[in-house]
């Protein structure tokens, strides 16, 4: 069974997807630090990253809206922020009482809190974007040749390969328990809550140990092959006059947004 | 440093020789918790030797199998190619032993094939054309090439069994170790397997369950049971030996 439900990368044919992955990576990470250097209510270069971001998805030929209808996934860590709301000192707004607590909403509160909400919000619709533009094993190379730790790197490659042998291993373990979940006719089936409690946990050590057991016999493969405690890779990556076009290209752009949101 | 192997020829099954590629001598090995896997294992495998490791579940195939490159570390003696098997060469042992597990998907651990099958040339240090040479050769054997920038995951079972095999071939092994290769095949996947590996000028060990494949494909067996070889010859001679395949498990296919 193949379970691809976390490939992200959309196969399309676009100046997005044939940039080189060092210079998306760039781009998408100075875009994310500049949403988060803009100070609260820098309302003009909101609008002009937001602009940005769907000129982008045009580019990338993926539809003007593409990133806007899986963006929604990411607010509830936005709603992190909630607390600004009430602890920024400002002109009272409204007040509520909840429990034991008195809290004031003020109106410095209010516009950070939204100003964060627009910040992550666009700062996740570029990260969203990068990987349905960039297929998974050139981002890791990308991060490799951007001298990110070869450590992390391979976490990440192999966390992204056995992602799907891991879900699989899931779905086999649900789908043996539901073959079993059987009733006998006019008698209470399920068992107790503790029960199922038990039988949960116990899936989730069995994956647990399967696991680790596989992470021993691919260590073997890989001891077979020669590691020794690096990783090697060839270089399959070379920056053409385009790919330094569209990163000075952003880098300006991002500036531009910088000094809009300043004066 | 890259490392050159004899070309392989490829000789008709003789039932003794001294050994060139591959001599095992009273090998014992026990588990941590005290199960004795190996009891005094010896063979002797020759160039161009096509052989099959047969016996019940647990009679320490696998085990022997990861000794062959040092992976499992038992008392006794292994020799590959003249060379005696020590930490000091476990490297190049390891380029000339090429080990298949039986299940692909521990064996191809990186996110695309390209990157699997050039990983053990790359750790032998060889320059970036021979890599890509080699991957491309290995590939070829497979008949896989047009699967170079796949992801590992998005492949099928018979699919990454052959990768699986390219993998280690790429390292230009004199000795293909290959542990249950038609395992969980379906037919068609399992009949191009078997052209691939009667195909491959390589001296093999293949552990398996599939006696018609011991049958079709090997000229010698050798089966095991509790540890130890308790037989090795001529695979016609052992598989009409009805008394033996009865005592160790196995069945006449």
């Amino acid at each position: 069974m193949h379970f691809d439900a976390f490939d992200r990368y959309h196969e399309k044919d676009s100046r997005l997807h044939r940039l080189d992955p060092r210079v998306k990576a760039v781009i998408t990470i100075a875009c994310i630090l500049s949403n988060a250097l803009l100070p609260d209510g820098a309302w003009i270069a909101f609008l002009f990253a937001f602009i940005f971001l769907l000129a982008l998805n045009v580019v990338s030929r993926l539809g003007i809206a593409y990133t806007l209808k899986r963006s929604l996934i990411a607010l509830p860590f936005a709603l992190i922020a909630f607390s600004v709301l009430f602890s920024t000192p400002g002109n009272p707004l409204s007040m509520f009482h909840f429990l034991m607590w008195d809290f004031t909403i003020t109106d410095a509160g209010l516009l950070r809190f939204v100003s964060i909400l627009i910040r992550s919000w666009l700062s996740v619709q570029m990260a969203i974007l990068l990987v349905a533009v960039t297929r998974f094993p050139d981002l890791v190379h990308a991060l490799a040749h951007l001298r990110v730790p070869p450590i992390l790197t391979t976490i990440i490659a192999f966390l992204y390969r056995y992602l799907f042998v891991l879900t699989d291993e899931v779905f086999r373990l649900l789908r043996a328990r539901e073959s079993r979940s059987a009733a006998s006719a006019a008698q209470r089936s399920g068992g107790g809550v503790l029960w199922r409690a038990k039988v949960a946990g116990d899936m989730a050590g069995q994956l647990f140990l399967r696991s680790y057991e596989r992470s021993d016999r691919i260590y073997n493969a890989m001891l077979s092959r020669g590691y020794a405690g690096h990783m090697y890779t060839l270089n399959p990556h070379e920056m053409k006059p385009g790919d330094y076009f569209a990163a000075a290209f952003a880098v300006a752009f991002i500036f531009i947004i910088q000094i809009l949101g300043r004066f | 440093m890259p490392i050159t192997h004899a070309e392989n020829k490829f000789i008709a099954p003789r039932s003794e020789c001294e050994g060139d590629v591959l001599q095992v001598r009273d090998l014992y090995f026990s588990y941590p918790d005290g199960h004795a896997a190996l009891n005094g294992v010896s063979l002797n495998l020759c160039g161009g030797d096509k052989v099959a490791l047969v016996g019940p579940n647990g009679a320490g195939k696998s085990t022997l199998m990861l000794h062959l490159n040092g992976i499992l570390n038992g008392r006794g003696e292994i020799e590959i190619g003249g060379r005696r098997l020590t930490r000091d060469n476990l490297p190049v042992i390891r380029a000339m032993v090429g080990l298949v597990f039986q299940n692909p998907d521990d064996q191809l651990f990186s996110p695309t094939v390209f990157e699997d099958v050039a990983f053990g040339p790359l750790h032998m240090g060889l320059p970036e054309e021979e890599v890509r040479a080699r991957v491309d050769a290995a590939l070829e054997a497979v008949r896989m090439s047009s699967y170079r920038d796949r992801l590992s995951h998005h492949l099928s079972v018979g699919e990454k069994k052959r990768i699986a095999i390219a993998t280690v071939l790429s390292m230009k092994p004199s000795l293909l170790v290959l542990d249950e290769p038609s395992a969980g095949l379906d037919p068609r996947a399992r009949r191009t397997l078997i052209n691939l590996l009667r195909e491959l000028p390589i001296t093999m060990l293949v552990s398996t369950h599939d006696m018609k494949l011991v049958q079709e494909l090997f000229p010698r067996t050798i089966v095991m049971d509790e540890g130890k070889v308790v037989a090795d010859g001529l695979t016609m001679e052992i598989l009409d030996d009805e008394a033996l395949l009865t005592a160790h498990g196995l069945e006449k296919p």
